[in-house]
Order: structure tokens, then C-alpha cells, then sequence
């Protein structure tokens, strides 16, 4: 575990980088790990993205994986790849503060 | 009154759970199974298919004989369930009504959600041994195929049987070795994910294996495409990432979904047909009166016979109590049990639940099998298995040692991963 700074607010990390308390998360330290992970501008379709994971994590209590995304978000899979580069279901986890997501078994 | 209870599936957890509901209640209760078709696969036979080890024949028998003769064995499609009127439809359009119903119907094998995979080249240099039909299929093409590079891919979780393509690329290290053409052959994993297994310790264990045996892993691969070149000698995978994995014969496990009529059944199902379950109980959040088992189920365990047996235990329990007025056992801890066969005569055992990851040790105490480490006698022991299954397992009879609680004695917990936490 570690902190870091996002937008102004100390935030608690796992060993992967993902928030430890996804309640703390706001959009600007998405803005913030996005731009440093070679993303400069969240575009509407992004927040329709990050949206619908913090939506299906607080219902369900996991975050949705690529194939769930690609069906229920409104942007297909292929989209999906182009938006988040390094694997949709990981990184928008990441950028929309909620753990990663768990792979079935 | 008597009470009806109709059981939808008749494959493991179907029968087995009839079986034992009919050794409890006898005449006390009406159990009906129904199924679309008559024929019962013993699944983990199909990985022995390719390789010559098992015929079609030897692992496929009827359903209704495996079902005691008093229960009744309806053979017929479904077409969806209504909850508010506890009414299974059937797609003759007949209607089963039942005072507890049971989903047991496992998943199926969404090829089309693969662009490409079931085009050019299925089934002629693209593969699974997923069912019958290609396992057969690719038996021959095995046969034939004198070099180049084979491919395993898995193109998303959850998957029956999660080490099935392991052992896939296991047994053709095996294979081409006993041909005498193994150092022509080059075997390829891709997987979407970042590792051979999802659990830490057995992952590590797995992965050094496949390096081993000369298998290259892909990782964090998620297959959009499979497109065979212009002559159809050859293809690729290609990758949502836009990364490509060439092969001359590729061997593709898809993308799985639950039945179909799950998702017709209004409430019943979540977005990939899969069953909304309680992960101790096995009571379904769809309504008090419906449990499901097995691969049909959305609890976090591995879709996989051994995992569809412990719960049989406790789902029959639970079924007894919910018509009794009683409190339901929270008793399912997510055992799940697997030999994984490694090729040369041996095999390797892995033994979890929700709370345990695969550990080294022995299984079910410190005197028994060895657990995550190759050995003759785990070979032998899945072997004797599809006896132990058709005779034991589906009659719904208890297994001497092996209980629905994952024993802790013999496993070696301080090979635990440190932030290993509950699933």
C-alpha cells in the first residue's frame, strides 16, 4: 500500500495502483491520472465509460469486465481498446477509483 | 401435499441433486428433470479426446439412466421460467408448475461473440475441444499435423474448467514428443490473463510448468478476431489491442454464457445469462423458491465438476430446510478440486475455496496426494475418477475423504500469498 497526491488530496493505493477507498475519488484526479497515463483530454465517451464502472461497482460491488463494458456501456469493445489503450477493464477501473476488477476463476 | 420440484439440466449438478433429493423424500416429493437432449458427457473426458486417449463413445451416455427410476426425465427445451407464476415454459409450450425449482443447466459456448471465429478455417485449422464435435475434429487434424505453430487460446473469463487449456498445452507437449516431432512444434498460450491461473501461488507454479514443457505464454490477450490468410493454410489471432499471434492450428476456447432461456426469464439472469446466486447457500437472489448449481451460477469459484459436487451437498440441504420452514446453512465455502494433467503419466492437484488459494501440501491430509506438484498417483487418481463419477458422484453418493468443506490439514499455509483475501 502507498498514498499519493491526486488533485490536491492525499489518496490511499494497493500494490497496483488502485484506490484503496473508492468513496474518495472526484473527476479531477481522473483528469489528473489520466493525463499522466498519456491520456490528455477524458472525452465524453471516457465518461460514459467511467461512469457506468463506479455505477456497476457501488451495485454490484465489482467492477465490470471488458465483455460486460463492450455490451452494457454504450461503447463497443473495439472502442473500448481505443479509449483505454493498456486493457479497458483494468485502466478505467483504475482512472474511476474503484478496485481492480476481479477476473472469474 | 406433495411437492414438485423441477430440476432444469440433467448433467452433473442436475442429476446428482436429483438423485439425492429423491434418496431423502422418496415418495414424498415429485422430482421432474428436464433436458433438451438425451445425452449425458462426462466433460472432463473431452481433453482426452484429441489426443486419441478417450473416444466419443466411452464418455457420453444416456441421461435418464443416470437418474433414479422414479424421478421423471423430461426431455424437452426450455423456454423461459415465470417467476410469478413458478412456472417453467417449455418450448413445445407445455407449462411446469413447481414448488422449488432448481437451475442446473450450466453454460453454453458463445462462438459468435468471436468475429471470425466460427468463419474460414473452423473446424478445419480452428479448433475447440469445448464439445464433442470438435474435440472428434480435432483429434484428426492432431493426427495429420506435422509441424508449425499450435496455438491455445482463451478468449475470455469465466470458462468451464479454467485449467483444461492448460493441460491442453500439457498433453500436446506429450503428444508431440511421443511422435517424435515435438522440436518441430511450436506451442503458444494465449491468455487474457496476466498469468497462467488466477490465484497467485498456483499461477507462479503453472506458469514455471508451461516454461518447462517449452510452451511461450501470450498474456493480457483478448482475442477480436481470428482470420485465416487468403490460401487458408494458415491464420491469426488479433488481438482488441491490436497485437497478432500467428498460428498454422489454433485450438480456441470461447467465450462461454449461461443458457439461453436464462435470459429470456424475466429477473432470473444477469447480463451474460449467468445465475444471480447466494455464494453459501445456493439460493438464487431471483426469488426464495429457486436455487441453482454449477456452472450455471455467478459465484466466485471455478466453473467445474468437483465445485458442482460440494454443492450439490449443501444445495439439497437447503432445499430440504427452505420446505421445512427451517433457516437456510450458509455451508458452502467454494471447495473446488481439480487434477490437473501434465502429461508422461502425471499430474499435478489443486484444492481451493473462497477463502484458500491452491497451496503446496497434501491432499485431504498430510499423508495423501501431493498438491500442486506433478505425480503418477494424481495421474491414476483422475483416471479412476470417471468411474468414481458415474458410479458415485451422479448417484448422489458421499465420496470417502472428499467432503464439501475444503480440508485445511495437510495444505502448507505459509506458502500463502501474503494479501491473499477473500474472493
Amino acid at each position: 500500500m502507498s498514498t499519493t497526491t491526486y488533485a490536491g488530496v492525499e489518496v490511499r493505493l494497493n500494490d497496483e495502483g488502485f484506490f484503496e477507498d473508492p468513496t474518495v475519488w472526484t473527476r479531477d484526479m481522473a483528469v489528473e491520472m489520466a493525463a499522466a497515463d498519456g491520456i490528455l483530454e477524458l472525452t465524453p465517451q471516457h465518461w460514459t465509460v467511467l461512469d457506468f464502472m463506479r455505477k456497476e461497482f457501488f451495485e454490484k460491488g465489482t467492477g465490470p469486465t471488458v465483455r460486460v463494458l463492450g455490451k452494457n456501456s454504450g461503447v463497443d469493445v473495439k472502442a473500448l481498446y481505443q479509449l483505454f489503450p493498456k486493457g479497458p477493464a483494468k485502466m478505467a477501473a483504475r482512472l474511476a477509483g474503484i478496485p481492480k476488477p476481479k477476473g472469474c476463476i | 401435499m406433495s411437492k414438485r420440484i423441477v430440476i432444469l439440466g440433467g448433467g452433473t449438478g442436475g442429476t446428482l441433486t436429483a438423485n439425492r433429493l429423491h434418496r431423502h423424500f422418496h415418495h414424498r416429493a415429485e422430482i421432474v428433470v428436464v433436458d433438451q437432449d438425451d445425452h449425458h458427457v462426462y466433460q472432463p473426458g473431452l481433453l482426452f479426446v484429441p489426443f486419441g486417449l478417450a473416444k466419443h463413445s466411452e464418455i457420453v451416455r444416456p441421461r435418464h439412466e443416470q437418474l433414479h427410476k422414479d424421478i421423471e426425465f423430461v426431455q424437452q427445451g426450455i423456454d423461459r421460467v415465470d417467476l410469478a407464476r413458478d412456472t417453467v415454459v417449455l418450448e413445445n409450450g407445455s407449462e411446469l408448475a413447481y414448488d422449488v425449482l432448481v437451475v442446473a443447466t450450466g453454460t453454453v459456448l458463445a462462438f459468435d461473440e468471436t468475429e471470425g471465429l466460427t468463419g474460414p478455417g473452423w473446424n478445419e485449422k480452428v479448433f475447440t475441444f469445448y464439445d464433442i464435435a470438435g474435440a472428434t475434429g480435432l483429434a484428426a487434424a492432431l493426427e495429420e499435423f506435422q509441424g508449425g505453430r499450435l496455438v491455445v487460446n482463451v478468449v475470455d473469463m469465466p470458462i468451464k474448467c479454467p485449467v483444461a487449456p492448460l493441460e491442453f498445452c500439457f498433453l500436446a507437449d506429450w503428444y508431440f514428443t511421443e511422435r517424435g516431432i515435438r522440436d518441430k512444434v511450436e506451442l503458444i498460450y494465449a491468455t487474457p490473463l496476466d498469468g497462467a491461473f488466477t490465484k497467485p501461488v498456483a499461477s507462479a507454479a503453472l506458469s514455471s510448468l508451461l516454461e518447462e514443457k517449452g510452451v511461450h505464454m501470450v498474456t493480457e490477450f483478448n482475442t477480436g478476431e481470428v482470420v485465416m490468410d487468403d490460401d487458408g493454410a494458415a491464420g491469426k489471432l488479433v488481438g482488441y489491442d491490436g497485437r497478432e499471434v500467428p498460428f498454422d492450428l489454433a485450438v480456441v476456447v470461447p467465450m462461454h454464457s449461461g443458457a439461453a432461456y436464462v435470459g429470456r426469464s424475466e429477473g432470473l439472469g444477469d447480463d451474460l445469462d449467468f445465475v444471480p446466486t447466494n455464494q453459501r447457500t445456493l439460493q438464487t437472489k431471483a426469488k426464495a423458491n429457486v436455487f441453482a448449481l454449477g456452472d450455471a451460477t455467478n459465484v466466485p469459484t471455478s466453473k467445474a465438476g468437483s465445485v458442482t459436487h460440494f454443492e450439490g451437498e449443501v444445495l439439497v440441504d437447503n432445499i430440504i430446510r427452505f420446505l421445512e420452514g427451517e433457516v437456510l446453512d450458509e455451508g458452502y465455502d467454494g471447495h473446488a478440486n481439480c487434477f490437473i494433467e501434465t502429461g508422461f503419466g502425471k499430474a499435478l492437484l489443486i484444492d481451493f475455496n473462497y477463502d484458500t488459494e491452491p497451496l503446496p501440501g497434501h491432499f485431504p491430509a498430510a499423508v495423501g496426494m501431493p498438491l500442486l506438484k506433478e505425480s503418477r498417483m494424481n495421474h491414476l487418481g483422475k483416471l479412476m475418477f470417471q468411474w468414481v463419477y458415474w458410479h458415485a458422484l451422479l448417484q448422489g453418493r458421499d465420496i470417502p475423504g472428499i467432503g464439501a468443506d475444503m480440508p485445511s490439514r495437510g495444505k502448507d499455509l505459509t506458502a500463502r500469498t501474503p494479501k491473499e483475501t477473500t474472493v
